[in-house]
């Protein structure tokens, strides 16, 4: 039930918007996040976005993975 | 989807399981991941056998089901078969063992029971049935709290007065707190729950690394992001150090989502509340304000939740304050199994029961 899940929006209205929530379209309400537009990535929650997810920081986050994978490789061969 | 599979990647994984492995002493360190969607994620990536004999993941009490009093789902149930209630509900509420009941149990007697997404549609159900009262199941952590009190805002502003909540919200940072000061616990690591920390932001979590010494890292629920929040959990340990730190950057911070925060602070005030299997915890609970109350379903209604311990042979008490493990429970997998659950933890699939019954210890 506490389930949030990556989603993309695809339209967006008054307070609300689409997305695509495994395989179905679902309305959702964007009233906790500011100025979201089609394209953007939110989590969703209980049927509302909570957040929107950075692209840049998720960025972040997966060259910091390669680097401990590269330099851990390098270390134990 | 490239913002899932990209943190699934089995070579990082093993060169972070390698990591971890190194920087854990003698004895294995005992973290907590204290939300229910990390105890499943944990189980089904198998992470903790990978981890054996380094780390021991105890599951805490983040999963709004397990913890939920009998107390309340007695008083849900009395609200529907004496008031004439339409109870609409999250759907892993339906099995939760009231006293003597549960909804679903009641829903084959004829009670009234609507299984809902969101708040806002029990909302709309309410406005489409005008001649019932709409009662809606209202638990949950600080993720749900502001779709709850957005679910209220919008009956109010709407003018629907026929709906109303039953609440059952709770906070986490408090639990925490209790949890890190029980002796008999011995955590030397939270792992924190990603979603609350979206709405509370990472810095709520200060207070308890502060106060009791205990490092804590934000951590998202791919496989990468845990192993990654237990490995900075350990380089914390090794360098002596109790800060917050926060791996889930791509969405939480460390203020967290003010409007949320805002919503949460108009529509409830903070109470004690009680704890299936922990007890009372200060300060731990959300009750709907005044400036709301009528649309709280226990002012409404006269009907205050009343909270006991329970008496019970289940030990979830013991394993969401992870005293024991599920298997050290006499009743796992006997008397106690997902299609017939004894116990709260064995109903939510996001409960530490039901996700060893599944995926194994
Ligand atoms: S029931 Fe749960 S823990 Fe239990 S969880 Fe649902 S979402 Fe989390
Ligand atoms: S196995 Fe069942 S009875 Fe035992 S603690 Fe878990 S839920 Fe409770």
């Amino acid at each position: 039930m506490c389930l949030g899940v990556p989603a993309k929006i695809l339209e967006t209205g008054d307070g609300d918007a689409v997305v695509e929530l495994g395989g179905v379209r679902r309305e959702i309400s964007v009233m906790l996040v500011d100025d979201v537009s089609a394209g953007d990535w939110v989590i969703v929650h209980a049927g509302f976005a909570i957040e929107r997810l950075s692209e840049e920081e998720a960025e972040r986050t997966l060259a910091l993975f390669r680097e401990i994978a590269e330099s851990d490789a390098f270390r134990n061969p | 989807m490239k913002y899932i599979d990209d943190f699934r990647d089995p070579a990082t994984a093993k060169a972070l399981v390698e990591r971890i492995r190194r920087d854990a002493g003698d004895a294995p360190v005992r973290l907590m991941e204290v939300c229910g969607t990390h105890t499943v994620a944990i189980a089904r990536g198998g992470i903790r056998p990978l981890l054996s004999g380094a780390v021991t993941m105890l599951s805490g009490p983040g999963c709004p089901v397990c913890v939920t009093p009998d107390g309340y789902i007695d008083a849900a149930i009395a609200l529907g078969r004496e008031r004439g209630a339409l109870l609409a509900s999250f759907g892993d509420m339906l099995r939760v063992p009231g006293k003597s009941s549960s909804l679903e149990k009641e829903k084959g007697n004829g009670l009234e029971v609507r299984v809902v997404y969101s708040p806002l549609d029990a909302v709309a159900l309410a406005a489409a049935t005008p001649d019932r009262e709409v009662v809606f199941l209202g638990v949950g952590f600080e993720t749900t709290a502001p779709a709850i009190g957005g679910a209220i805002r919008t009956a109010a502003k709407r003018g629907v007065g026929n709906f109303s909540v039953l609440s059952s919200v709770r906070t986490i940072p408090e639990a925490m707190g209790v949890l890190a000061a029980d002796p008999e616990v011995r955590i030397e690591g939270f792992l924190c729950p990603a979603h609350v920390t979206v709405v509370i932001g990472s810095d709520a979590y200060r207070p308890v690394a502060r106060r009791y010494g205990i490092p804590c890292v934000v951590a998202g629920f791919e496989p990468l992001d845990i192993l990654l929040g237990i490995s900075m959990l350990l380089r914390q340990k090794r360098e002596g150090v109790a800060r917050v730190e926060n791996e889930y950057s791509r969405v939480a911070t460390s203020t967290g989502n003010r409007k949320a925060q805002d919503l949460i602070r108009d529509v409830f005030v903070p109470c004690d509340t009680g704890w299936r299997g922990i007890g009372v915890i200060r300060g731990s609970g959300l009750r709907i304000a005044d400036r709301y109350a009528s649309f709280d379903a226990e002012v409404k209604f006269d009907a205050p939740v009343v909270f006991a311990p329970e008496a019970s042979a289940c030990r979830c008490g013991d394993v969401l304050k992870g005293k024991i493990l599920p298997v050290d429970c006499p009743l796992f997998g006997k008397a106690c199994v997902p299609e017939e659950p004894y116990g709260p933890c064995m109903v939510s699939g996001e409960g530490t029961c039901a996700a060893f019954f599944k995926y194994g210890a």
